[in-house]
């Protein structure tokens, strides 16, 4: 069977236009704000040593500041600037997407660029900066006539360096809302779509080597002084400027801005929304795979209109309460909570995804284990596996407390591959969640909560304060409110992770809505 | 050559290195009358690169007074200054990234000459150090021999029309052959040009060939200067070793070499 024929190639290359371009936008404002910023920086440290080596230590500090967390730690960041700002001069910027990656990536792009530049410039003969003066240029003429010249050569190695790193690191801009090639990445690697992760890793592969070697290009034309190579490097990357960026101009900016986190449920939910909003005459864009701390300011600064949250997450992570309420009153507390920001509740769409200890069914039968509390005497010697964020969260030392859990060992996973270390008793118990679908592949149990230390986490579709008043929007999402059963939407998530062609987020959104359209 | 005007004038000159450490000139006093031709001698480290980068302000003195024309140079802008003295440095110190024609048009450019202007004076001073216009201009400086460099590099400082020239150790890295008609070409210049130039030297029958008068150097200090035969009769005792090594060749040499006719 030709792989080709898949019909996610199809669906990968439709968004292509959309996530290179942007791709390229944000890695081209960063590069050329990087180079802003370390030029003239590297120019001025170049004959001061305690200021080059403060420099270049900083630089090599950021570098070693994982992507992803520098990238995280621009939102919220700017997003503290912005409130300042505004209050101080009454001006307020979005500290959602394009800026801080443009940010935190122009940080990234520094220490190459640095580096090479005051190496480059520090390499040249003191002979010819002295005949240079001789000759009568002034302080300013030496440097760009003599200096910069001769460093050219490895100031360009710099920036082809820059160039790629800044180019692969900006797939890592997807959580905090700027799309990129990552958004492939990321929603493959949560719907387990290899064909997308594939698609995403060799497009920002492809673009870092175009880039690259157009640049090496320009240098090399610089260095043979060949105009024609140096021209015909310029000339290509302003095509592909171009080429990659025209697409997006021509777009109009969609009206509706459609969150997602970065799992699958999300994935099918956001595009499920954006479908219902479609046949309804509305324009509607999804923002996959933001990170679960920036997604709710996202909402609450109108940077996206609408998304799907579950109570118990933001009763516990955004506005921190550590008691644990029934059902219907956590939901009207978290309603007037969420009121004060502006954000509106519109309504549950009827399951709920809450954190579960999950083990085989095999070994929960033979150790007779039905609940928590059962749980808790063989703790000792099982182990337990929960996603990034579990075991820092209210829920787990709430667990802890409540039946006095003390595990053998404790792991942290990627949530997919939890299931499946569950199935095959890598680990013994897992903390998944209520309505994954790989429960029942699997054949696990959820075990019973009978102290009720997880809170409840329903489903809840949250409008930013700009669209409080949007009949139009409420209409079109009304048909969803009350009517996803859990059973439905862990059929749904079953399919999501089904690794074929039919487990495309639409492809599954679609599937949803007709089986709970026609109720 | 007291009575002729001086050009350039040192006058109880100080420069010190590293925190005074390193007395690099000490007290220098001495003349150089218009249309002279000085050379410095003096062995490494006696303060001779010192001297001349004090004369065009690459460095300021911390003590004394130079007076260029008359002008005490302080008091000059030194952009200004330095695009009017011709400089030429050991072992050329051409710009790499630069074609012959744009190293000796640089002065000029950077005094804002129109580029018909430059170019026309780029052949001329091609024609002046006799190198070939079509087959050098063009040329980068790693595509030249040493002695072609040179001539790029005398060519460089008399662009501007400099009426004073700066030479250090100017023909040091060449083979005595190229040196000797690079010497004797430079000064033909000198006289045709009319300049005022200060050379520097390691070698002392260069020196005593090519200038009119020189000067000895030794631990920051003028030791010793005046022509070939005024020096000849100096009781200084390291002017006289200096003056024993061209003496004893030149014995060695009229033995060695008999002319037909004096035979
Ligand atoms: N920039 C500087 N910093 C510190 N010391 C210096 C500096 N320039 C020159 N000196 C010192 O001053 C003294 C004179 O140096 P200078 O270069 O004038 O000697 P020179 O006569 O030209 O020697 P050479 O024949 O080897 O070129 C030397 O001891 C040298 O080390
Ligand atoms: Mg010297």
């Amino acid at each position: 069977m030709n792989p080709f024929s898949d019909p996610r190639w199809g669906e990968a290359l439709a968004h292509l236009p959309d996530y290179l371009g942007n791709h390229v936008r944000v890695s081209i404002a960063a590069l050329a704000l990087g180079l802003a910023v370390s030029l003239p920086l590297a120019i001025i440290a170049r004959n001061r040593p305690a200021l080059r080596a403060t420099l270049l230590g900083f630089a090599s500090i950021v570098q070693t500041v994982p992507g992803l967390a520098l990238l995280a730690l621009f939102y919220p960041l700017l997003l503290a600037l912005a409130a300042l700002s505004l209050q101080w001069f009454g001006v307020g910027f979005s500290a959602f997407g394009f800026l801080p990656a443009v940010l935190a990536l122009a940080l990234y792009s520094m220490l190459p660029v640095l580096r090479n530049t005051i190496t480059g410039l520090n390499g040249v003969d003191p002979a010819l900066i002295e005949a240079a003066q001789g000759v009568g240029m002034t302080p300013r003429q030496t440097l760009t006539m003599v200096e910069l010249p001769l460093a050219l050569p490895v100031m360009m190695a710099g920036i082809r360096t820059a160039a790629v790193w800044v180019i692969g690191t900006a797939t890592l801009s997807t959580p905090i809302g700027q799309s990129s090639l990552g958004n492939y990445i990321f929603a493959g690697l949560q719907t387990q779509n290899w064909v997308l992760v594939l698609f995403g890793c060799a497009a920002a592969a492809v673009l870092a080597l175009a880039v690259d070697q157009l640049l090496a290009l320009v240098e090399t034309g610089l260095r043979l002084r060949s105009r024609a190579r140096a021209a015909l490097g310029g000339i290509g990357i302003v095509a592909l400027v171009a080429a990659t960026l025209a697409p997006s101009w021509g777009q109009t900016k969609s009206s509706y801005m459609v969150g997602a986190k970065t799992f699958a449920e999300q994935y099918v939910l956001s595009a499920l929304i954006a479908q219902r909003l479609r046949a309804a005459g509305l324009s509607a864009t999804t923002r996959e795979g933001l990170g679960s701390n920036v997604i709710y300011d996202a909402v609450a600064s109108g940077d996206i209109d609408v998304y799907v949250d579950y109570s118990g997450t933001l009763w516990a992570n955004q506005f921190h309460h550590s008691d644990i309420k029934p059902r219907a009153e956590l939901l009207a507390d978290l309603k007037l909570e969420l009121a004060k920001a502006k954000v509106t509740l519109l309504g549950e769409l009827g399951f709920e995804n809450a954190y579960a200890l999950v083990m085989p069914r095999a070994r929960a039968e033979a150790l007779k284990i039905r609940s928590i509390a059962d749980l808790a005497a063989h703790a000792a010697t099982l182990s337990i596996a929960g996603d990034y964020e579990f075991f820092s969260r209210p829920e787990w030392a709430g667990l802890q407390r409540a039946y006095g859990l003390a595990f053998h060992a404790q792991r942290t996973m990627q949530p997919d591959f939890m299931y499946a270390a569950a199935g095959s008793g890598e680990v013994d118990v897992i903390a998944g969640y209520t309505s994954d679908g790989l429960i029942a592949k699997y054949d696990l149990v959820v075990l019973d909560d009978p102290r009720h230390a997880i809170p409840p986490y329903d489903a809840i579709v949250l409008l930013a304060p700009q669209r409080a008043g949007d009949a139009a929007l409420r209409a079109a999402l009304q048909p969803l409110l009350g009517r996803i059963d859990i059973a439905t939407m862990r059929q749904a998530n079953l399919r999501a992770a089904g690794g074929d062609g039919a487990s495309s987020q639409d492809a599954v959104a679609r599937w949803l809505w007709d089986r709970i359209g026609q109720r | 050559m007291s009575d002729a005007p001086l050009m350039i004038a040192y006058a109880d000159l100080d420069k010190s290195f590293d925190g005074g450490r390193v007395k690099a000139v000490d007290a220098v006093s001495l003349g150089v009358a218009a249309g002279e031709f000085l050379a410095i001698v003096g062995g490494s480290g006696s303060g001779k690169t010192t001297l001349l980068r004090l004369t065009n302000r690459l460095i300021d003195a911390d003590r004394g007074q130079i007076r260029i024309a008359g002008e005490d140079i302080r008091t000059a802008d030194p952009i200004a200054l330095r695009r009017r003295i011709g400089y030429v440095f050991q072992s050329a110190a051409l710009f790499p990234h630069l074609s012959v024609a744009a190293n000796i048009g640089i002065t000029p450019k950077l005094l804002g000459w129109p580029a018909r202007a430059i170019a026309a004076r780029v052949d001329e001073l091609l024609d002046l150090v006799r190198l070939d216009r079509a087959a050098h201009r063009d040329r980068f400086p790693q595509e030249l021999s040493g002695g072609q460099r040179q001539r790029v590099g005398v060519a460089r400082a008399l662009a501007a029309r400099p009426q004073i020239v700066l030479m250090d150790e100017p023909f040091g890295a060449l083979d005595p052959l190229t040196r000797d008609a690079l010497g004797e070409d430079f000064r033909a210049l000198h006289e045709r040009l009319g300049l005022t130039t200060i050379m520097i030297t390691h070698d002392i029958t260069e020196a005593l060939l090519l200038a009119d008068r020189v000067a000895v150097m030794r631990g920051g200090q003028l030791l010793a200067q005046g022509t070939p035969a005024e020096l000849s009769h100096s009781d200084d005792a390291y002017v006289g070793e200096l003056l024993r090594t061209p003496r004893r060749q030149a014995a060695r040499l009229a033995e060695l070499l008999p002319r037909d006719d004096r035979a």
